[in-house]
């Protein structure tokens, strides 16, 4: 069995924030990614970022990675990475098994865990949702912003959160037609900034509509959409048949933290999280000593947020394990009041009263 | 209505807009961020303290006119892109107006294109003086196009026609 000291499961903006945070205290790190690349959803946002220059405000979200990871090359003797790999089993033990590349699977022990897997896309409901055109956000933004293919021609964007919004704005970007961006809330979810940034290109948010049925038959042909009353029914009547080819579904995202609740970490169902969160101390760790948590897997936030959280939760996993800074406590509170500022808004506000009731 | 349309009501752009004596005077930013979002690489780019969010990052920018010197800086720098530079001392019948636009292609100097309004609506053509695209910008290019000064307060797009 392999032995480690600190294995963050996930590269993405907390779990590679962890890493850095943690070997820069002088922990041994093993970061273990699903993917070839390290950088999460990070390796698709081409817009620029919010937030404070300590989080890495205005610069584009693409660019973060390399900037995490050059950091991290600083503490190089100590940190491992394995990429394409799948942590799927978290035991009673402190044993983690690891399936590497789909045929190599061994299991390791470490001292202690930071699970900073991340979020998956909500999906909606109607007739014909499975046609070919219909995709995530992250799908179409996969598509376009990693690997260069247009998903189509004419889309329909589901959901005016700042996902809505800022893929609106990527396909633009991309020479793609947005027909209108639809939401069932009375409001726009995602910052107003982003909003007024997609209609002056002419695409219209409409607020209180929701998606009645896909038309197609080997594709998506057409979408027909309705508006909503106060209590999201469809209003009889108000349909209205738009010509796309591409409907892209942005209708929020679930935590991903299955491995928590094999791990017997107590768990609480959190609307304004996104869903099934871990209860969660100070300093990210859980009910389970040494397992700590960072980023949309402990409640779906900007990856501002999600960075700092990471910075946190490996800078309190390495103290945890041995590996205190001098200025411990002057950094934790330094991550603290980051995490305090980025949440004390009326956007955060929400975010809040989710938190407040996971705090061990 | 801002909240369900993304437009911004004629009374809340008027309130970003610095007085019509500055803007003839020289340069000018209006900073179009209406709502309180936990941001301020604004504050941050502004080497003139003209932009102020404080403490709290999630307070919207306040623009104090008259240290602003219409350099720009701030235009490519707002996650929002919420801000552009009008300037009303070079003619008398047009306004400069400089807007950060990150679409291909760009269009070119002395080029005719078409100034939208803030829901997109094809207003008026315009003539674009001078495209800025240099490294520091980041990919946020900056158009600067003269415009009928009747629409300085409508004018906040532009279309390049392909």
């Amino acid at each position: 069995m392999k032995q480690a000291e600190l294995v963050i499961i996930g590269g993405g903006p907390a779990g590679l924030c962890a890493a850095v945070s943690a070997a820069r205290s002088g922990a041994k790190v093993l970061i273990i990614e699903r993917n070839k690349d390290l950088g999460g959803q990070l390796l698709k946002q081409t817009h620029m970022f919010f937030g404070s220059e300590k989080q890495y405000a205005s610069l584009r979200g693409i660019d973060i990675p390399a900037i995490l990871i050059s950091e991290l090359e600083k503490y190089k003797e100590r940190v491992e990475i394995i990429k394409e790999a799948t942590v799927v089993g978290v035991f009673e033990d402190g044993v983690i098994t690891v399936l590497e590349k789909e045929e190599n699977y061994f299991k390791i022990a470490p001292k202690a865990l930071v699970l900073a897997t991340g979020a998956y896309e909500k999906y909606l409901s109607f007739p014909n949702n499975d046609l070919p055109g219909i995709y995530g956000a992250g799908a179409v933004q996969t598509l376009m912003n990693v690997h260069g293919v247009k998903p189509g021609n004419k889309v329909l964007m589901v959901g005016a959160g700042n996902i809505g919004l800022i893929v609106s704005y990527q396909l633009m970007q991309a020479g793609v037609k947005v027909e209108a961006i639809l939401d069932a809330a009375p409001k726009i979810g995602g910052y107003l900034v982003h909003a007024s940034k997609v209609r002056r290109m002419g695409v219209p948010i409409l607020t209180s509509h929701t998606v009645k049925e896909a038309i197609g038959k080997e594709e998506l042909e057409k979408a027909v959409i309705s508006q909503v009353d106060e209590k999201f029914s469809p209003i009889e009547g108000s349909e209205k048949t738009l010509d796309v080819d591409v409907m892209c579904i942005s209708v929020g995202l679930t935590p991903l933290n299955e491995l928590l609740a094999m791990r017997g970490c107590k768990m609480k169902y959190i609307p304004q999280l996104g869903g099934l969160v871990p209860l969660r101390n100070e300093n990210y760790e859980t009910s389970v000593e040494n397992l700590f948590v960072a980023g949309d897997a402990t409640g779906v936030e900007e990856a501002s947020a999600a960075m700092v959280e990471g910075f946190l939760a490996g800078l309190c996993a390495a103290e945890k394990i041995g590996y205190r800074l001098d200025n411990f406590e002057e950094m934790k509170n330094d991550y603290l009041k980051q995490l305090e500022e980025l949440r004390s808004g009326p956007a955060g506000k929400h975010i809040l009263s989710g938190i407040e009731q996971i705090v061990l | 209505m801002f909240e369900k349309t993304g437009i911004p009501s004629e009374e809340m752009i008027m309130g970003k807009f610095p007085s019509i004596e500055r803007i003839n005077k020289g340069a000018v930013a209006v900073v179009e961020c209406y709502k309180e979002i936990p941001c301020n690489p604004c504050q941050t780019a502004c080497k003139f303290g003209a932009i102020i969010i404080g403490e709290d990052i999630n307070n919207i920018p306040k623009l104090y006119a008259d240290k602003c010197t219409g350099c720009a800086v701030c235009l490519s720098k707002c996650p929002g892109l919420s801000i552009m530079v009008v300037d009303g001392s070079k003619l008398e019948e047009t306004v400069e107006i400089k807007l950060p636009y990150e679409f291909v292609p760009l269009p070119k100097e002395g080029q005719i294109i078409k100034g939208l309004n803030r829901e997109g609506e094809y207003i008026t053509d315009v003539k674009v003086l001078k495209v800025l695209n240099p490294k520091s910008f980041d990919r946020t290019p900056l158009v600067t196009i003269e415009v009928d000064r009747k629409y300085l307060y409508e004018i906040r797009n532009i279309q390049v026609e392909v």
